[in-house]
């Protein structure tokens, strides 16, 4: 009667190596400066928190790049894990590129396990896509990613209106 | 294997249980620790609930025909039941509400509308704790904002006990209410609710007294308590006590609820209505607008005549011998923390637990691929989490149907979490 094995791969596929990697030792982690826009997002099914900051370029060239992306979260290996991969695919991207990702990524989670990842866009974040078949454990992946497309949306609007004022 | 105080015949009592008989995740025999969240049904209570839908469904109170009849002696019995079963002092004093979260929140909007004797305003205080339910705080920030009036607290000890070294400071002239959960949802604690309800009463406060936790596992007999340390209202939910989801109870005080505004306007609640305006009914339809939860309540009356049964001293014993066993085996795992009294006699049967190295999520997802059910998160208490610094905790919940081999899988659970994420053997 014990399905040891496929209790094991099923949850091999939720906790891939790549993901206890970046819970383990996650990336960018911290609150620094300069930022736009600091946000604080909250799981109320759990209590999973993250606070986020985003700094922007200048935007000297037309294109407005992540300079950096700085946080400090409490919460589950997935929802740790993810904003640590999250801050590795943004920072240093134009936000168009940044969010054609972050629309990749929610694709990919909202996905309930049908869709395949490119490596070549998500890179580690091909690892979540066993989350996707974990309808529960969707919400811990999107935390940052939410809080992340929150905080960036608030900092161009800033610029927006400083440019106005001026 | 046994235990002095378990409930003799265990094996017997599951089978009440059908779903205990199912498997999870392609076969693994279900291990359901999750009882405080909400309890399994017997088949009695099922069989209960479909045979008045089979045979006696009407309409109650309002239906002139046999089956109208048939199904408000139903639902009125069901009222009977849930007096004998709290020991109420009067079966009218019953108020079926949806849940407990209604019946609290039921008692805090009519205090706001109340004028008069009960009517609370500007300098007044309200007292709770900090080891509520999410669901016994909010109506009363509600009210207290809404009438100036200000919401103060008890906090907790480090041992997770109710702190009461500052009760003079709390329960002054000024107190008008005074409302407390009997057994605290995460901490397991068992609050000393007569000591407290007397202090209440000797400055006039009501007491308000959230059974959610308490009626599951305790016997209680309103009748029998001292009147100044009898609540003035005692509310529970119907689903944690092997009933339905969609009932819940408020018990209060005759001469409080008459007092009282009502709740809902609508069907059922009226004397007669005209126009230019209505008089109401007595209690407790004053309070019940609108077509209740007629099978719902039905079912109710069914899980409470199956616990009186079983008797509330021999569930009571149970939960204490299965709650010392299970702390025993958790403070086992190595890095396992219980948040709470680990006295089982001093608590009731819900352990939260922190796990060093691994998230609760975390842990709930590992022990479930293993078919044990707890629940992970705040558990609607993240004012008792913030306390004691943790944003979040595991919790084992047991019940009258819990076996000790079942608490063993949850430790094993554990050790096997534990080595899952590579912990230090």
């Amino acid at each position: 009667m014990s399905t040891g094995n496929t209790t094991g791969q099923n949850l091999d596929s939720l906790y891939q190596e790549i993901i206890l990697d970046h819970y383990k030792n996650p990336h960018h982690t911290g609150l620094r400066d300069p930022f736009e826009a600091e946000v604080h997002h909250v799981n109320p099914t759990c209590g999973d928190e993250v606070t986020l900051r985003v700094h922007l370029s200048d935007s000297a060239d037309g294109v407005r790049r992540v300079e950096d992306v700085s946080y400090d979260a409490v919460g589950c290996s997935i929802s740790q894990a993810s904003a640590s991969v999250m801050t590795d695919l943004v920072i240093g991207r134009s936000v168009d590129e940044a969010m054609a990702i972050h629309a990749d990524f929610l694709t990919l989670m909202q996905g309930k396990g049908s869709v395949e990842p490119d490596e070549d866009v998500l890179e580690d974040g091909i690892a979540f896509a066993g989350v996707a078949k974990f309808p529960a454990r969707v919400k811990c992946a999107l935390l940052s990613w939410m809080a992340w497309k929150d905080a960036t949306a608030q900092s161009l609007a800033g610029a927006d209106d400083a440019t106005e004022e001026k | 294997m046994t235990l002095p105080g378990l409930l003799p015949e265990l094996e017997v009592v599951r089978k009440d249980f059908p779903i205990l008989e199912r498997t999870v995740h392609d076969g693994l025999a279900l291990v359901y620790l999750d009882s405080a969240n909400t309890s399994q049904k017997p088949q009695i209570v099922i069989d209960t609930m479909v045979d008045h839908l089979e045979r006696h469904n009407a309409n109650v109170a309002r239906a002139m025909h046999a089956l109208g009849a048939e199904s408000t002696e139903a639902f009125e019995s069901a009222r009977d039941v849930v007096a004998e079963f709290i020991g109420a002092p009067e079966r009218d004093e019953v108020i079926f509400t949806k849940n407990a979260s209604e019946a609290l929140n039921l008692v805090a909007n009519t205090l706001a509308w109340a004028r008069g004797p009960l009517e609370i305003g500007e300098g007044d205080v309200v007292v709770t704790t900090e080891m509520e339910h999410h669901s016994n705080i909010v109506p009363w920030q509600l009210l207290t904002e809404r009438k100036g009036a200000t919401l103060r607290w008890f906090g907790l000890t480090d041992d997770g006990l109710l702190d009461t070294s500052n009760i003079d400071e709390l329960i002054t002239e000024r107190t008008r209410v005074v409302t407390l959960t009997w057994v605290s949802n995460m901490l397991g604690t068992i609050n000393p609710v007569a000591e407290i309800a007397r202090r209440a009463h000797s400055v006039g406060a009501l007491v308000v007294l959230d059974a959610s936790q308490a009626a599951p596992q305790l016997p209680i007999d309103l009748a029998a308590m001292a009147p100044e340390e009898r609540p003035d209202f005692l509310v529970f939910t119907g689903h944690k006590t092997v009933g339905p989801t969609g009932i819940g109870v408020l018990w209060g005080r005759r001469e409080v609820l008459e007092q009282l505004p009502p709740f809902l306007g609508g069907g059922e609640m009226i004397e007669t209505v005209r126009m230019e305006r209505s008089t109401y009914a007595g209690i407790p339809h004053k309070f019940e607008a609108g077509t209740p939860p007629i099978v719902e309540a039905v079912g109710l009356g069914a899980a409470l005549t199956y616990l009186g049964h079983l008797g509330m001293d021999a569930i009571h014993a149970h939960e204490q011998a299965i709650t010392a066993y299970a702390l025993e085996g958790l403070q086992a795992v190595k890095g396992l923390k219980v948040l709470g009294p680990l006295d089982a006699a001093q608590r009731g049967g819900a352990i939260s637990f922190e796990l060093e190295g691994v998230h609760p999520h975390d842990i709930a997802q590992v022990v479930d691929s293993r078919g044990v059910a707890i629940r992970a998160g705040h558990h609607c208490a993240k004012p008792a989490h913030a306390r004691f610094g943790v944003q979040s905790s595991s919790r084992m919940s047991s019940y009258l149907y819990t076996t000790p081999a079942e608490i063993d899988a949850l430790v094993e659970a554990l050790e096997y979490t534990r080595s899952y994420f590579k912990l230090d053997g």
